[in-house]
């Protein structure tokens, strides 16, 4: 079920079942059936460690989500409330527990905080009166949530917010307690790197925590060799940037949420000739994406112009095994290739899965895409029918806004109002699309001329509302606007430096990791792969220019657990973005992790899977609806 | 080695030994005559209490406590009231029980810690008769008061008193009883003459042992094996019924000789002595300077004693302790046995001979070992070598046996090397603890059962530090379950040491314990704290590297500022939370807001709460640091949140000025005059607006036609040109204004070109007006218009006039091969000339 987390450099597997074990562990502790009420936000992030099935051998009979009032009635011997610690959460579960119906047979009432358990909600809940009423209080750290084979996420999507803007540090604990679990698994991290405060912070907890537990020495020969912390606030440009890998994509336009992505249904009509007329289905189509998918793995991290040629690919080979058919005369020969048809089925119809999808995408994109899905066509036609729709409209926006998008980046004009923005304005488009512009040329001019500045703002004020005021002030406080308080833009500097921008991107077959954004190269992984050869010193001018400080620390390992490298085998770092990644990051490192002589795999970490829609969404101020 | 079997003698199929532990260091003048008496078991120490009934004031009874080697620990006058009776906790502390119900509890070194009752109702009746007794739920004490009732604690560290129920027809004390652990509960066994009940929490039942001859009157002993697992009774008509102790099996009953003799009956003492897996069961019956061992079979074993003694059974035997001598009264073991009996074959006694016989060089050595070697038993041999060495006593004997297991290993090849290597060690700590001067005479079964964890803590009771360090040491036993727990122990007693400095000890504590993995310096701390050494415990709460676990005994302490920066540097927000709180409370508000002042972690903590939980006092808080930025924004948010909106906004304006943001208060200032049109033209007009942005009013006002009002909003705002153009344009679009479109295309030159409009009217579908503004587009976006509106031969025209290769693509790209043959050549002709140039 979950074995690709198995096949990486680093089995993460482990993680996972260690963390089934204590999620098991709990259940067990509650004897007797169960119903299970969930603060909603949890759900998502659980269902990376164990499905319902896991739920239900352990006696959960029921699931409720966490609301108000009375919990509905369940002819279970136990309710467990699995929570965040928050005091508004506790407020409820007091409600709950408050108006339980005297006259039914008594539940047990236990609460599982996940991450942590917290004093200040044992508190309210004692205030509340209620705190006695609970048979067990348990906390269930699920700090990093193994989301794929080499990639670890907390889930948090607050955190970027909590740690830049509100100077709340509790999601960097919740790192650092987690990178000592993660290290108690496979074994302490020899190097430590870090660019950034919150960095520095996460670094300092670990090596305090370390020394908090000095008793047991980890007897474990490291897995990883390299720590890289990273602040999302030393890289602001990237996360700003449209992503164009295919997962990427994916993102941008529909979102991934936990690793599902929903998708407009009409594509996905398994339709056969001659029932043209059904209705088409009205559910958004719900899709997992990860690497157990052997075509996604294939194809989730490159340019979308290159997808299509993979695509095709894909489907003669597939089409090709279906003819074997025909070859096959003998009765082992049948045999062997009825055998195999339920993976070639899946792979069928995993084709015509992201076929579908890269089609949507298509859409939306095709001035930028240049691939074409003709030669597909006709084996598509097998087994699903295309839609030919195309919308003129929303790929001419596409592509102007990557235009501008684009210019910035390469320094063009970014000291002048932008006249696409302010056309974008005109006709209202959504503000976070405007923001993520806005914020862009900010960050590649180093901060806007005041009066260009407050004229974005003014215009944004007049035409979404002035309750955005807050908004911006959020954005100004992050870093991500601001006014030009030097001439001098050091951006250019960074770019040249650090090649940031690589004029003959090649998309088809990347020899660089500008490919994810088709000519620029994301700065966080460009530091990362500079970390790994020829190492930081030889860019310590442009580390001075970004925030927060850079650093190096060493843990030391006991005698014997010192690994004695093999001819030619890579070292394996751990990078970890704290205040969020995106896919297109990912997928830039995974180009890092293979290349020949990179010499270097990665394993990504992160508080939250982002990208910039949900990134600038996360630190939008929305007053409660108006009072008219 | 001859005399290995000097005191061994036969009983049924086994063999007993009794072994000199001690002789004991105490100086007693009278031996243990009228002395209560109490040895904890496992070698633990013993405590004395000399003439206990003696109540003058003026001589009051010497508590005395001693090694099992009899080396004093300490000694003490007894100033409380009249002790029943002495026993030890799993804890080597001392529990005195008193006549009146109070139990007094001292330590090893008489140094007193506490006391509880064993309930109100005691006084007046009296204890009667008390017992201690063990199980795994810890020490726990019962007494019989003079009415007869039985009270019951299992666990004195948490003190839950059972009062059991009445036992019919017992008047006065009983004739005997004992305490039994059966079914996670303890239960006492009572026998009133002949009857026996069983005493649980609820009820009281009587109970008849299977095979007890009915001859019997009374039952005038009884006692429970170490395990709980037996029971022996005896009776006044002599016999001896030894059986399971849930009464359902009868082991054996037999009768005495002497029994009959009822005079003697009072002074007996009576004592299972029984190994664990031993098949025989056998009691040990001690009256007036002789002692019996009593089996299965007709005859017992019987030594004479010298003086007053008290049997203390142990889990594989029992001890014997007189005036003088401390001995040792087993079973002896089977591998002992096996290699020892006289004239065994067995495989270990051929072993030690060969061994034997190796050392004398003498080719007999090869004899045995063939002769062990042919049956196979070679491994076995080594195996009862080894475990033999381990049950005797004599370092020497246990020399041998190892020898000549090691001997035999050698012609071995598989042998697993550590049940060797662990005896070796194992006997090296036996040795080291039973040695005089520390006094803990543990055999190796006792050891296994007890674990070294246990060992250690009672080296660490005695204050045995450095030993209780090598052993850890020496037995390699993982840093924070050894050696850094007994230096925590030491730092623990070194902080009640009142007569030295604070510098010094915290000096002294640092320099020994340094870096010693996983210390708990909070906890000595803790200690020192308790000792009234505050400034002690801060000194040694710096050495903590758990932040986290400074912070509870700093409030504890009211460190509260330390506590709180000690929270933050844990990097744990939720126990700066728990500081904050703790603060919020203790201080009064302007010192809170202070000290908060100083942590700005703790204080953007705090702001948090309050944004959730308590937003006046969040103004407050921005109130006393002068953000008037942040109490802007206060002011807008609220203005959403509540009817005041004009006030709350104009608040905010003022605040905005303060904070010298000029623009933002503009802007708030802007609102306002927003506000006040909206709600205006609402009154006037009834359309809904307050609440739209500037620009979803304008779009409205157009929408229903108020255009003068719209263009009044556009002057007033300061609306750029372009904005306005297009936001007229999709307003009148969307009313499919065409004429209204039309005008205002007319009205000047359109600041965002004529493009939008081609666009705009294709979009509602309307390529007919499209088509009215593609001639003014400019020349740039012509291609972009005839494409809008469908027009490829205008597109086409436009980009081969202009001679733009992108243009021309971007055309070809949209013609079908089909169907505009003429135009994809003229194009493609038109490309190549362009590219000509």
């Amino acid at each position: 079920m979950a074995a690709h987390l198995s096949y990486g450099r680093v089995n993460l597997n482990i993680l996972r079942e260690a963390a089934r074990k204590e999620l098991r562990e709990f259940l067990d502790k509650c004897a007797g059936s169960k119903a299970i009420v969930w603060d909603e936000y949890l759900t998502g992030p659980f269902g990376l460690i164990a499905q319902y099935s896991l739920l239900k051998e352990h006696e959960v009979e029921k699931m409720f989500t966490l609301k108000g009032g009375r919990v509905p009635p369940a002819d279970v011997k136990n309710i467990i409330f699995f929570v965040r610690p928050r005091l508004e959460l506790m407020d409820i579960i007091a409600e709950n527990v408050m108006s339980e119906d005297k006259l039914q047979p008594p539940r047990e009432f236990h609460i599982l905080f996940v991450p942590r358990r917290s004093l200040l909600c044992e508190q309210r809940l004692k205030e509340q009166g209620v705190l006695n009423s609970f048979t067990n209080i348990d906390e269930y750290i699920l700090d990093l949530i193994p989301y794929d084979g080499d990639l670890l996420s907390m889930e948090s999507e607050s955190a970027f917010r909590e740690c830049y803007l509100e100077n709340d540090q509790t999601s960097l604990y919740h790192t650092a307690k987690g990178l000592m679990t993660l290290q108690a698994l496979y074994g302490t991290i020899p190097q430590i790197f870090g660019k950034g405060e919150c960095a520095r912070h996460v670094a300092n907890m670990m090596l305090r925590m370390k020394r908090e537990f000095a008793g047991s020495q980890n007897q474990i020969l490291p897995v990883f060799d390299t720590l890289l912390l990273l602040d999302r606030n030393v890289d602001l440009l990237t996360p700003l940037a449209t992503q164009l890998t295919y997962e990427g994509l994916i993102d941008e336009i529909y979102g991934i949420t936990n690793g599902y992505v929903k998708l407009p249904p009409e594509k996905f009509a398994q339709k056969k000739p001659g029932e043209g007329g059904k209705d088409l289905p009205t559910e958004p189509k719900k899709l997992q994406l990860n690497s157990a998918e052997e075509l996604y793995a294939e194809i989730r991290d490159k340019n979308f112009n290159a997808v299509g040629a993979a695509l095709s690919k894909k489907a003669k080979i597939i089409s090709a095994a279906f003819e074997e058919r025909h070859n096959a005369k003998t009765v082992g020969e049948i045999k062997q290739f009825v055998s195999q048809l339920p993976h070639m089925q899946a792979a069928r119809n995993s084709l015509a899965n992201h076929t579908s999808i890269a089609e949507l995408i298509k859409d939306i994109t095709s001035e930028f895409s240049s691939f074409s899905l003709l030669s597909l066509s006709h084996f598509l036609n097998y087994f699903c029918q295309v839609l030919p729709f195309s919308s003129r409209v929303t790929s001419e926006v596409f592509f102007d806004n990557l235009t501008v998008e684009q210019e910035f980046m390469t320094g063009v004009d970014t000291d002048k109002v932008n006249t696409y923005i302010e056309d974008c304005i005109s006709r209202k488009d959504p503000l976070i699309k405007i923001l993520r512009l806005v914020c862009m040329q900010s960050v590649c001019n180093n901060g806007l001329k005041q009066k260009v500045l407050d004229h974005y703002k003014r215009e944004i004020l007049q035409t979404y509302g002035y309750e955005h005021i807050l908004t911006l002030n959020n954005l100004e406080k992050v870093g991500l606007l601001k006014p030009q308080t030097t001439t001098r833009n050091n951006y250019p500097t960074i770019r040249k430096t650090l090649k940031l921008w690589m004029e003959d991107a090649n998309e088809q077959n990347p020899n660089d990791i500008s490919y994810v954004y088709s000519g620029y190269a994301p700065l966080s992984v460009r530091l990362t792969q500079l970390l790994a050869r020829p190492g930081w010193r030889s860019i310590e001018e442009v580390l001075k220019m970004l925030p927060g400080p850079h650093f190096e620390e060493r843990q030391q390992l006991p005698t014997g657990l010192h690994k004695k490298r093999q001819q030619g085998e890579n070292r394996t770092t751990l990078v970890f973005f704290l205040g969020g990644v995106t896919y297109a990051e990912i997928a830039a490192l995974r180009f890092l992790s293979q290349m020949e002589d990179g010499g270097t795999e990665y394993v990504i970490a992160t508080t939250k899977l982002i990208n910039g829609t949900s990134w600038i969404k996360s630190l939008m101020d929305r007053p409660e609806a108006q009072i008219s | 080695m001859a005399f290995v079997t000097a005191n061994w003698n036969p009983l049924g199929e086994a063999f007993y030994r009794k072994i000199e532990l001690y002789e004991m260091g105490w100086n007693l003048k009278d031996g243990l005559r009228e002395c209560l008496v109490a040895a904890a078991p496992y070698g633990g120490p013993i405590a004395l209490l000399k003439e206990p009934q003696r109540r003058s004031p003026s001589v009051r009874p010497q508590l005395e406590i001693y090694s099992s080697s009899g080396v004093a620990m300490a000694s003490f006058p007894w100033k409380s009231g009249v002790v029943k009776q002495l026993g030890w906790t799993v804890c080597d502390d001392l529990l005195c029980i008193q006549e009146d119900g109070t139990v007094l509890i001292y330590d090893l070194f008489g140094n007193f810690k506490r006391h509880f009752s064993m309930g109100n109702e005691v006084g007046q009746s009296q204890v009667v008769e008390a017992k201690v007794f063990h199980s795994p739920y810890g020490t726990g004490v019962a007494i019989v008061t003079g009415a007869s009732r039985f009270t019951l604690a299992t666990n004195i560290d948490d003190l839950k008193l059972r009062r059991l129920p009445e036992v019919p027809g017992l008047q006065g004390a009983p004739t005997c009883w004992a305490v039994l652990t059966q079914d996670r509960q303890s239960k006492v066994l009572v026998a009133t003459g002949a009857d026996l009940f069983i005493l649980d929490y609820t009820a009281c039942t009587a109970v008849s042992p299977p095979g007890l001859s009915p001859q019997a009157t009374s039952i005038v002993h009884m006692c429970v094996s170490f395990s709980y697992k037996y029971l022996a009774l005896f009776t006044d008509s002599g016999h001896l019924w030894m059986g399971t102790a849930n009464l359902k099996q009868l082991n054996v009953c037999v009768t005495f000789f002497f029994a009959s003799d009822r005079h003697f009956i009072p002074s007996y003492h009576f004592s299972w002595c029984r190994r664990p897996k031993s098949q025989q069961p056998s009691v040990v019956i001690m009256w007036d300077g002789h002692i019996l061992v009593a089996g299965e079979c007709k005859n017992t074993i019987s030594y004479h004693l010298e003086g007053v003694s008290i049997l203390v059974p142990e889990l594989d035997g029992v001890r014997i302790i007189n005036g003088t001598h401390h001995e040792l009264l087993q079973e002896v073991p089977a591998s002992c046995e096996e290699i020892f009996k006289i004239a065994s074959m067995a495989p270990g006694a051929l072993l030690l001979e060969a061994h034997k016989e190796y050392e004398k060089e003498s080719q007999k050595a090869d004899e045995y070992l063939r002769e062990i070697k042919e049956q196979n038993l070679l491994g076995e041999a080594v195996k009862q070598c080894v475990e033999a060495a381990g049950h005797e006593l004599e370092a020497e004997t246990q020399k041998t046996l190892l020898r000549a297991a090691s001997f035999g290993k050698c012609f071995l090849s598989n042998f697993p090397p550590e049940p060797f290597v662990s005896m070796c060690r194992d006997l090296r700590v036996l040795n080291a603890v039973r040695d005089y001067t520390v006094g803990i005479p543990l055999t190796h079964t006792q050891f296994k059962q007890m674990t070294v964890q246990v060992l250690i803590d009672r080296l660490v009771y005695r204050k045995l530090y450095p030993l209780a360090i090598e052993i850890c040491r020496y037995l390699k036993t993982p840093e924070y379950q050894g050696v850094s727990r007994v230096l925590k122990h030491w730092a623990c007693c070194k902080v009640q040491q009142k007569e030295e400095a604070d510098e010094v000890i915290a000096r002294a504590i640092s320099l020994k314990l340094g870096e010693a993995a996983g210390i708990s310096y909070s906890e000595i701390a803790t200690k020192a704290y308790e000792c009234g050494r505050t400034e002690l415990a801060i000194k040694l709460l710096e050495f903590e590297p758990r932040s986290g676990e400074q912070v509870p005994l700093l409030l504890k302490m009211k460190r509260s500022q330390l506590a709180l920066s000690k929270a933050i540097e844990s990097g744990d927000t939720d126990l700066v939370y728990t500081v904050v709180t703790y603060l919020k409370n203790e201080m009064n508000r302007g010192d809170f807001f202070m000290t908060l002042r100083n942590q700005p972690v703790a204080l953007s903590l705090y702001r948090q709460f309050c944004k959730h939980q308590e937003q006046d006092t969040l103004k407050d808080l921005f109130n006393q640091d002068d953000d008037h930025q942040e109490l802007g924004n206060f002011y807008v948010k609220a203005s959403y949140k509540e009817k005041a909106q004009i006030g709350h906004l104009q608040s905010a304006v003022d605040e905005y000025n303060k904070a010298k943001n000029e623009f933002a208060a503009k802007a708030t200032e802007e609102e306002m005059r927003l506000l006040r049109f909206q709600k205006k033209l609402e009154e006037e007009k009834g359309e809904s607006l307050v609440g739209f942005s500037l620009h979803d009013t304008i779009r409205t006002l157009l929408a229903v036609g108020l255009h003068k009002h719209a263009e009044q909003l556009y002057k007033d705002f300061r609306v750029p040109d372009k904005r306005y153009w297009w936001l007229k344009l999709t307003a009148l679009a969307e009313k499919e204004d065409w004429e209204e479109i039309e005008k205002f295309a007319k009205s000047k030159k359109s600041p965002i070109g004529y493009l939008p409009f081609v666009e705009i009217c294709v979009k509602h579908h309307n390529k007919y007006e499209a088509k009215k503004y593609v001639s003014r587009v400019t020349p740039e976006q012509k291609v972009k218009a005839h494409l809008a509106v469908g027009d490829l031969e205008g597109a086409a025209d436009a980009a081969i006039e202009r001679r733009n290769d992108g243009e021309i693509s971007t055309v070809l790209s949209r013609c079908s091969p089909s169907t505009d043959r003429a135009l994809v050549e003229r194009l493609n002709r038109a490309k190549a000339t362009a590219a000509k140039k």
